[in-house]
């Protein structure tokens, strides 16, 4: 039998030392296994853009100020710092190293952020520079990255011109894409930057010890990191890769990994084992959006007040998602932003859409005669290919067959077939969401501005545009939060989207790992703080 | 017996006459049948094979009349009764419709003892539609979390759920009100009384330390008032409360509160046109394409066979988009022939290749060589030769080709090719019953049982077919 | 022999050419772009973006620059995974698909001649039907519920055992391959099974095996001496583009079980519309094929030499 000295030739040949059956958790060495969605595209902090890189950067890198365990602004690299509306200035601290021992100084930042705007990096999230001056200039406009409004004044002082003033900078120095770069490391490596472990240089709480690319990760404490005494665990392996829910969980049941997420099947089991279950908003918001461009019916306040009348964003929480910790959607403004003294929610509330049938048919009835219809057409919702995406779009398409008798249909694209038709506006209504960029109620605000790009419907109005501006020219926290209040208003008073839900996930966590710290901004979950008891 | 005859009696002239050729031997020979009407007739002798056809025909038969029968509209959502297993004559309490439950006043509880254990109390009766919890405050504490369980809770780490954090303002109501995902069974809620911890800069802990107590609450079914009376269900008085029957799932419901039963029979039209067509369609081309490039040989069979390797690795998803967009399929529009048409043009060179590989064995068998000797035409030769001898292979494919083309019409239904969302397919109802595989499995084990009941029947007329056409046996 | 594998060479190098021609096309004129993203950008940034990838050129101008970078073996960076090259890619990850690939392909290819000679032999009794059944519940449901019971059946043998007795997912030791392969070949397994029971079938009526009958030869001596070698050919048909199959075909397996092999690249490079990537693997792949079915040939001609190649 060939076959099975083949199989025998194959098994030799398989590294049989790389055996890996590491427990979820292991107090004596301080280490703990995980599991991680996709494996991090693009682990260059200049360029990154996406979840699983942004985790792996947030815990290998570090920007000037970082995020505590509540979500407040700690000193990173950055020991002290000032802030007006003209300029920032930060003092850095001198027991900042990177991993070869080299202290990181105020060149790397002025390289790293040269490098960002420069039109040749291409980066997508440049925009997140344009607070700094002439950062948009140089970025659109060929001015010269030299002119990029950021001074090294010594190797450990760094000043920031801004272009306008900018009530949340300080929180943006937390952001990946304002990370330091050495410029020698950088230039050695250059395209291949980041293409493996070795082609990575560090100055965070971890290192990146070993990438097996698609197969494993694991992170080691840095022991060049300046508050080293406070990072507790030794290791963070990583050896799984998968979106697969039933799989983690598996791998959690076995004690392979230390936290899984659960879905609707899964839940019940975990009760079952009596599984110490958690919950967390990851402060996205997703919402429905209306197409406001000229040749589109929907462009009709009347229609899209009568579809709001209707939708019931409870009943799509707690029915047709039913996964506990989904909160139901009322603003495009989120919950869990912060006013000026409590939640800006607190401060400005929603205003409230009542379910109402007959109001919604008047509503339609008011739009048909103003539009002059005998009979309306039907309309498109472009959704996403998730089999959740689905199930809520067949959802929508019945509320609105129901009290409406209006006919949706379903356009179910894949990813980049979706964007290219937001993109080009081939579409009356769109499943859509967005995960906040920094943390200032701007990052939702500036959504449904005439000039972003990201306003797929291309709604337009004179008044909305006129407060952003005021939010974004003014650094008075009363000014900017009756500003966002206005525009909360006028979101929900002209039915200019359909808020659906603020996202949230529900998953179980090894009982003997502690001070795990989950978040909205930055690498999420965070284990800086985390220890096994 | 004994026979006494004299010879004189029985014999006659007669019998010396000269016989008559009669053509009465004939009846030792059949009709002249092909080789097919044989095939069919012996088909017809095999127990198995018939009564897979029956199956078929009872299965056709219910697709196209099952829906005037069982008139259940397979697209309708409801929503009383989610992922619902199977179940017979379920009736409801009508409850208030939606609305803000403010919870009970403060003022209004009665008054107990200070600083005594958290008494939960359920408002109401807790049915599927929502659960009325309120609690006496603890003095100088606001912040209550509250938690729901399927089992009993065992301690503070086991309370089940998060369901919301509750932070009380002086002189408001308390109360928090359910409605996730609920359904007729026992539930454990917790409520934890939350101290508040000054430090938790330096705290290690997460949880602070915290009282909590656990309520059970039967839930039944409940329906609002809108929907009952949207549904047209009607209402009777039982113990003075209103209940009404609700609709009848014999099969249960999917995710969305649908029909399974009616989804099977309107998605058997589907899933058994694509099913059924496209593999028959495409596995003829293949024997047409494989016979000719295996029958020709040499530099036709060399290009020919390449061609047929382009198409295999061909980049199959990236082409079914492109396919999509060529044929123009706007939203909301039915993309089933279009597809069926894509599968055929991709799924063909795979049966090409193992017809083409029996067509060069068989070819060389010394009854073709006789055969062509004889002056037998190449079309001849195939149809009447080489299509016998390669027809239990292409049994074999099609019958696996039928689920494989069912479950590819799921899969590409993600990329908007195929049935038009609500309709349902087999396929895409397994696809949907796989989320909820492991809670509630009826969602999975119906659509799969049928598809398993329609290949097994066509794997069993198939080898009954092959065994007709066996002129060996 | 070597002219007839030059000649097939030759043109099977067309046919990759092919291959990449028109999935390069095809690619194109699919809607969308890598450089679209969930977060949109300012034209200004696009238009960035476009001239550091290339795109800004016509279409035939980037063409004709694909075509002279594959010449030489280059097929550029990836789109999603910025700094890593396509080449890197295909050498990190085709071995471990091939790995699992071959894996699937061997429990297919020995239990379905095993099983399909088990059912023609028990023709009609109970083997054929349990086996039977069992090849009709294995094509009817989807592999995806196979993954999830047989990981759920692991679990529940380590928890029973107390210790780990196999991997549930991941990879990197010879027991993590157990699973997904059985996963991944049970689909080929079964089909094989059957064409096996049939093919063999067909060689019940035929003169050598009455011969061995007559010679008073064993049931399973005739099987495995006589009719094996003749009804393998159809299995062996198959086999060529299988390999191809499964190792592209792996990608759900892949992703429950979080093994880093090529397909799942492959299939998120299609859905990420990332160009190069796409490229890459195709002309990768379709090279693979050419090869897997020019091999099949040959190994037919050993097989049976009345179809010996290149005569």
């Amino acid at each position: 039998m060939p076959s099975l000295y083949q199989l025998l030739f194959l098994i030799l040949l398989f590294p049989a030392s790389a055996i890996c059956l590491a427990q979820a958790v292991d107090a004596n060495n301080q280490s703990i296994s995980i599991a991680i969605g996709a494996e991090p595209p693009d682990l260059n902090s200049m360029t990154s853009t996406d979840q699983s890189s942004i985790f792996i950067l947030d815990h290998v890198m570090q920007g000037l100020l970082r995020f505590g365990k509540d979500g407040q602004l700690l000193g990173g690299v950055a020991e002290r710092w000032t802030l007006n509306n003209e300029e920032a200035v930060f003092w850095l601290r001198k027991d900042a190293l990177w991993s070869d021992g080299r202290a990181v100084t105020a060149h790397d930042f002025v390289y790293a952020w040269r490098t960002v705007v420069d039109p040749k990096t291409a980066s997508q999230y440049a925009f997140i520079l344009y607070p700094i001056k002439n950062a948009e200039a140089i970025n659109q406009r060929g001015m010269l990255a030299e002119e990029l409004g950021i001074v090294a004044d010594s190797d450990f002082v760094l000043r920031v011109k801004l272009e306008r003033p900018c009530a949340y900078f300080l929180s943006l120095m937390a952001f990946v894409t304002y990370y330091p770069m050495r410029e020698d490391f950088h230039q050695t490596h250059s395209n291949q930057y980041a293409a493996d472990a070795g082609k990575l240089l560090f100055n965070g709480p971890f290192i990146l010890d070993k990438w097996v690319h698609g197969a494993e990760l694991a992170l080691v404490k840095n022991q060049f990191y300046w508050d080293r005494e406070h990072v507790r665990l030794n290791r963070i392996e990583v050896p799984f890769i998968t979106t697969d829910t039933s799989t983690t969980f598996n791998l959690f049941k076995d004690n392979k990994i230390a936290m899984a997420g659960l879905d609707v099947a899964t839940i019940s089991n975990a009760l079952e084992h009596r599984l110490p279950i958690k919950k967390f908003n990851d402060g996205a918001v997703f919402y429905l959006e209306f197409n406001h461009r000229a040749n589109r019916l929907t462009r009709n306040k009347n229609l899209r007040k009568a579809i709001q009348s209707v939708f019931n964003a409870n009943e799509l929480v707690n029915k047709v998602i039913g996964v506990p910790g989904n909160k139901p959607g009322e603003s495009l403004f989120p919950q869990w932003l912060q006013g000026k003294s409590h939640s800006f929610r607190q401060e400005y509330p929603a205003q409230k859409v009542h379910f109402n049938i007959a109001k919604g048919k008047e509503y339609l009835a008011l739009a048909k005669k103003e539009l002059q219809l005998k009979k309306f057409p039907s309309l498109t919702l472009l959704s996403g290919d998730s089999p959740g995406a689905s199930v809520q779009a067949e959802y929508f398409q019945q509320v609105l067959s129901r009290y409406l008798g209006l006919e949706l249909k379903l356009d179910k694209q894949i990813f980049k077939q979706r964007l290219a038709k937001m993109t080009s506006g081939d579409f009356d209504l769109v499943a859509a969401g967005w995960g906040p960029d920094y943390n200032d109620p701007m990052t939702f605000a500036d959504l449904f501005a005439s000039w972003n790009e990201n306003n797929r419907g291309r709604y337009s109005s004179e008044e909305y545009d006129q407060w952003v501006k005021v939010a974004q020219g003014s650094s008075d926290v009363d000014v900017r939060m009756s500003a966002f209040g206005k525009l909360q208003h006028i979101l929900i008073e002209n039915a200019v989207l359909i808020p659906q839900y603020e996202r949230g996930y529900v998953y179980v966590q090894n009982a003997h790992l502690t001070g795990v710290v989950r978040r909205i901004f930055g690498g999420d979950p965070s284990y800086y703080y985390a220890y096994v008891e | 017996m004994t026979e006494s005859l004299s010879v004189s009696e029985t014999l006659s002239p007669e019998l010396f006459e000269p016989m008559t050729i009669e053509m009465s031997v004939d009846k030792f020979e059949q009709p002249s049948i092909t080789y097919w009407q044989a095939t069919w007739q012996k088909l017809l002798r095999n127990p198995k094979a018939v009564s897979s056809l029956c199956i078929i025909t009872c299965l056709v038969f219910i697709t196209l009349v099952g829906p005037f029968i069982w008139t259940v509209d397979p697209a309708i959502q409801d929503l009383e009764q989610i992922s619902q297993p199977p179940s017979w004559g379920r009736s409801a309490l009508v409850v208030d419709d939606f609305g803000i439950w403010q919870g009970v006043p403060i003022t209004e509880m009665e008054q107990g003892e200070e600083d005594g254990p958290l008494v939960l109390k359920v408002i109401g009766k807790g049915n599927t539609e929502y659960v009325r919890l309120t609690w006496r405050p603890i003095k100088g504490i606001s912040e209550y979390h509250i938690y729901r369980n399927e089992f009993v809770p065992l301690d503070i780490a086991t309370l089940g759920i998060p369901l919301a954090e509750i932070i009380l303002i002086d002189g408001e109501a308390v109360g928090y009100e359910d409605r996730l995902k609920l359904s007729e069974r026992d539930y454990y809620y917790s409520v934890v009384a939350i101290e508040q911890v000054m430090n938790r800069e330096d705290s290690d802990t997460d949880m602070p330390i915290a009282v909590y107590s656990t309520i059970r609450v039967s839930v039944i079914q409940g329906v609002t008032k809108a929907d009952a009376l949207f549904l047209n269900l009607e209402s009777e008085e039982v113990n003075g409360a209103q209940t009404v029957k609700l609709p009848l799932h014999p099969f249960g419901t999917d995710g969305l509160g649908r029909d399974i039963l009616s989804r099977l029979m309107h998605g058997a039209r589907t899933s058994l046109l694509i099913g059924i067509l496209a593999p028959l369609i495409y596995i003829a081309m293949g024997v047409v394409y494989g016979g000719v490039s295996g029958y020709r040989g040499g530099r036709t069979d060399e290009v020919m066979m390449r061609f047929a390797d382009f198409v295999i690795a061909l980049p199959f998803l990236l082409f079914m988009i492109l396919l999509k967009v060529a044929f123009g399929i706007g939203p909301g529009e039915s993309g089933i022939l279009p597809m069926i048409i894509a599968l055929i043009m991709l799924g063909w060179p795979s049966v090409a290749r193992i017809v083409r590989g029996q067509t060069f064995v068989i070819k060389e068998e010394a009854y073709i060589q006789a055969a062509r000797l004889m002056g037998a035409k190449p079309f001849y030769l195939v149809y009447r030769h080489v299509l016998p001898n390669v027809l239990p292979l292409i049994i074999v494919s099609l019958t696996f080709a039928i689920p494989a083309t069912i479950f590819t019409e799921a899969f590409l239904s993600f990329i908007g090719f195929g049935v038009v969302p609500p309709n349902p397919s087999w396929g895409s109802m397994c696809n949907d019953g796989l989320q909820h595989m492991l809670s509630t499995p009826h969602e999975l084990i119906f659509p799969a049982s049928v598809i398993c009941i329609a290949v097994l029947c066509f794997n069993l007329l198939g080898d009954g077919l092959r065994e007709a056409m066996d002129v060996k046996s | 022999m070597f002219k007839y594998l030059l000649k097939r060479l030759a043109s099977g190098a067309i046919t990759v050419w092919f291959i990449a021609t028109a999935t390069f096309w095809a690619m194109h004129s699919v809607p969308g772009d890598p450089l679209l993203n969930d977060k949109a950008v300012d034209p200004e940034i696009r238009k960035n973006l476009e001239e550091s990838y290339g795109l800004d050129k016509p279409l035939w101008h980037q063409y004709g620059l694909f075509l002279g970078n594959m010449l030489q073996g280059d097929f550029g960076y990836s789109y999603t995974q910025r700094n890593r090259k396509v080449n890197d890619i295909i050498r990190d990850h085709f071995p471990v698909s091939a790995l699992l690939g071959v894996i699937a392909l061997l429990i297919a290819v020995s239990g379905g001649v095993v099983f399909g000679a088990i059912t023609a032999v028990y023709k009609d009794r109970m083997p054929d039907h349990i086996i039977m059944v069992i090849v009709i519940l294995t094509v009817s449901i989807p592999n995806f519920v196979f993954a999830a019971l047989s990981q759920l059946g692991v679990l529940n043998l380590n928890e029973w055992l107390g210790n780990t007795f196999l991997p549930v997912a991941g990879w990197g030791s010879w027991q993590h391959i157990v699973l997904p392969a059985w996963v991944l070949g049970l689909g080929t397994l079964a089909y094989l099974t059957r064409l096996m029971r049939s093919s063999l079938l067909e060689e019940e009526g035929r003169g050598y095996t009455l011969t061995a009958h007559a010679k008073g030869l064993s049931r399973f001596r005739i099987l495995y001496k006589h009719q094996l070698k003749n009804a393998i050919l159809p299995v062996i048909t198959v086999i060529g583009p299988t390999i191809a199959a499964i190792t592209t075909g792996g990608f759900v397996v892949e992703l429950v079980f979080s093994i880093p092999g090529l397909g799942r690249y492959y299939v998120q490079a299609v859905q990420q519309l990332d160009y190069t990537v796409i490229m890459g693997t195709t002309v990768f792949y379709g090279a693979f094929l050419v090869i897997m079915v020019v091999l099949v040939d040959i190994v037919y001609g050993f097989i049976d030499p009345r179809i010996r190649v290149g005569q």
